[in-house]
């Protein structure tokens, strides 16, 4: 079991590029999810717009976790489109807010962050838990990742927990009917989809607790 | 997939070459993927932003030029556009006299416009107002929904609005004229068949030979309700139904749309247009002008879909007013 106290600028850019090698191996799976309930693009937008964030990081060297989260926020706000664009951007935009010019980031300051993301994207999508929406898989990830850090859990742990969260909650969104985005026009007919917006989500939580976990 | 297109990730970029070449009326940023009324800004007249996800066309770029928008902004197919274009689209068409952005009622294109004019009111000192099209009865407006869809009304609207910018209304002016339009008018629409966005390769959704879709929306998703396909009278009726209980359309004259999800032959939207009126006769219900043809499509979605607007002797004199784009001309 690897132990860390702080995740360094280098493994904030890693979680990234993780983030995208995942998106791009289960974009036809997200694209699938979509096309069920929604207007079937979502893998293909978030695999062209993590690219098009990774493009960006390869060409810049970001030293700052907010510079860093700027650039991944303001990429996607531009490649993605969608609703999924804004609502990536604005986490990312938040996350960045919240970190400030650190180089590393300990427990409480990485749970901070998502934090903030995760007020930044209620806001601007205005879905609640319940909705069947990313929120259903992030507001999980936090809570379990707030309850590790309680308990004197390292970031590993913390990692892990927040994935495993973000899975079940991906899940629990099967049976929902979508109360947000262009599902809730199905009404009862959105009900045992899984929401793909929430399984993006459990993506980039994968990819966070590979990340720590070398 | 059988498509007339190269490589499905430049279908957009390819058309917007296409509209370039074909439309003297236009320019269009390909960088931003917008395209422009070529004499914009005029000194003194509000600018007219819209846009939305591309596989609408004519919508929205086949409405700019005279009498209608100034600027359109491309996303991907059944994608919103970004921030970024329509900041850009903002600031390329602000004479001074504000900007009003027309949107579809679209998670997606709502948050997208809204971080937009955010950046504008940051950036730069534009005035910019938005109206947002929510006229699909197909959907329950409540709070546990995204609320209802932008679909037909947003083609009336866009050439009504653009009428009255024409004449040099103040935004303010245009702003109310918008919100009543988009008061004052419902849709409806059907499926026959699904369609294929390209960088998907294949249908959104199967529809049977016997079935049908009723009250679909614009990009492809499913409808409220699949149901046994029945002849066109029948369809007529249970796309007006919905439409005439949500709206009293009696009380002044109407301008109706039937319009082609893109797919479906003139021949049929026609036969469509004359089950439409009889039912406008027997309830009693004046048109006073109307549109048959396909304007807000989805792709090579076979079907239709019906709006009804109440217009008035301004509404009328707006839509006689003379237009020149690539989806409306008259009276040039």
């Amino acid at each position: 079991m690897v132990t860390s106290a702080v995740i360094t600028i280098e493994q904030l850019t890693g979680w990234l590029r993780r983030f995208q090698e995942l998106v791009i191996k289960n974009q036809t799976e997200l694209t699938e999810l979509d096309s069920a309930i929604g207007d079937a693009d979502h893998g293909i937008n978030m695999a062209r717009g993590m690219t098009a964030v990774i493009n960006k990081l390869d060409g810049q060297h970001a030293t700052h976790a907010n510079d860093l989260f700027k650039t991944v926020a303001m990429t996607l706000v531009t490649s993605v489109g969608g609703a999924s664009g804004p609502l990536y951007g604005t986490f990312f935009l938040r996350f960045a807010g919240s970190t400030g010019p650190a180089v590393e980031l300990d427990t409480a300051a990485l749970v901070t962050g998502l934090d903030a993301g995760l007020a930044g994207v209620i806001e601007r999508g205005k879905a609640q838990p319940g909705d069947k929406s990313m929120v259903d898989a992030l507001s999980p990830a936090l809570e379990a990742m707030e309850a590790v850090m309680k308990n004197g859990g390292d970031l590993v742990a913390a990692a892990t927990a927040g994935r495993d969260a973000a899975v079940a909650g991906r899940d629990a969104t099967v049976p929902m009917v979508a109360r947000k985005g262009r599902a809730s026009y199905l009404g009862e007919r959105s009900a045992g989809h899984m929401d793909p917006g929430a399984a993006s989500v459990a993506l980039l939580f994968e990819a966070l607790s590979a990340e720590l976990a070398g | 997939m059988k498509k007339l297109i190269n490589d499905p990730q430049d279908v957009v970029a390819e058309a917007l070459l296409g509209i370039e070449a074909a439309r003297p009326e236009v320019r269009v940023d390909h960088a931003n993927r917008i395209v422009y009324r070529r004499d914009t800004p005029k000194t003194g007249k509000v600018g007219l932003v819209s846009g939305g996800g591309s596989g609408h066309e004519p919508l929205h770029g086949g409405f700019v030029g005279l009498g209608m928008l100034d600027a359109a902004c491309a996303g991907q197919i059944f994608t919103s556009p970004t921030p970024d274009q329509m900041l850009e689209a903002t600031k390329g068409v602000d004479s001074g006299a504000g900007v009003l952005h027309i949107v579809k009622n679209y998670t997606g294109d709502v948050m997208n416009f809204d971080m937009a004019a955010e950046l504008a009111a940051a950036e730069t000192g534009i005035t910019v107002e938005a109206v947002v099209v929510n006229d699909d009865v197909a959907v329950e407006d409540s709070l546990y929904t995204a609320g209802r869809r932008g679909v037909g009304v947003t083609v009336l609207l866009e050439k009504l609005v653009g009428a009255a910018a024409e004449e040099g209304r103040s935004l303010p002016d245009l702003v109310t004229l918008a919100r009543t339009i988009n008061d004052s008018g419902r849709s409806m629409g059907m499926a026959l068949t699904s369609c294929t966005v390209p960088a998907a390769a294949k249908p959104t959704f199967e529809l049977g030979e016997d079935e049908m879709e009723l009250g679909i929306g614009i990009h492809g998703e499913p409808g409220r309700r699949r149901v046994a396909l029945v002849g066109a009278r029948e369809i007529a009726e249970q796309l007006m139904e919905p439409v005439l209980d949500d709206l009293d359309f009696t009380s002044s004259p109407v301008i109706v749309m039937l319009n082609g999800m893109g797919g479906t032959p003139l021949v049929e939207l026609y036969l469509m247009y004359g089950e439409v009126a009889k039912i406008t006769d027997q309830a009693g219900i004046t048109v006073a002008r109307n549109l048959v043809g396909n304007y807000i499509t989805s792709l090579e979605m076979a079907g239709c879909s019906v709006t009804l607007l109440r217009a008035d002797q301004e509404l009328i004199n707006l839509w006689d007013a003379p237009v020149n784009t690539a989806g409306l001309r008259w009276g040039i």
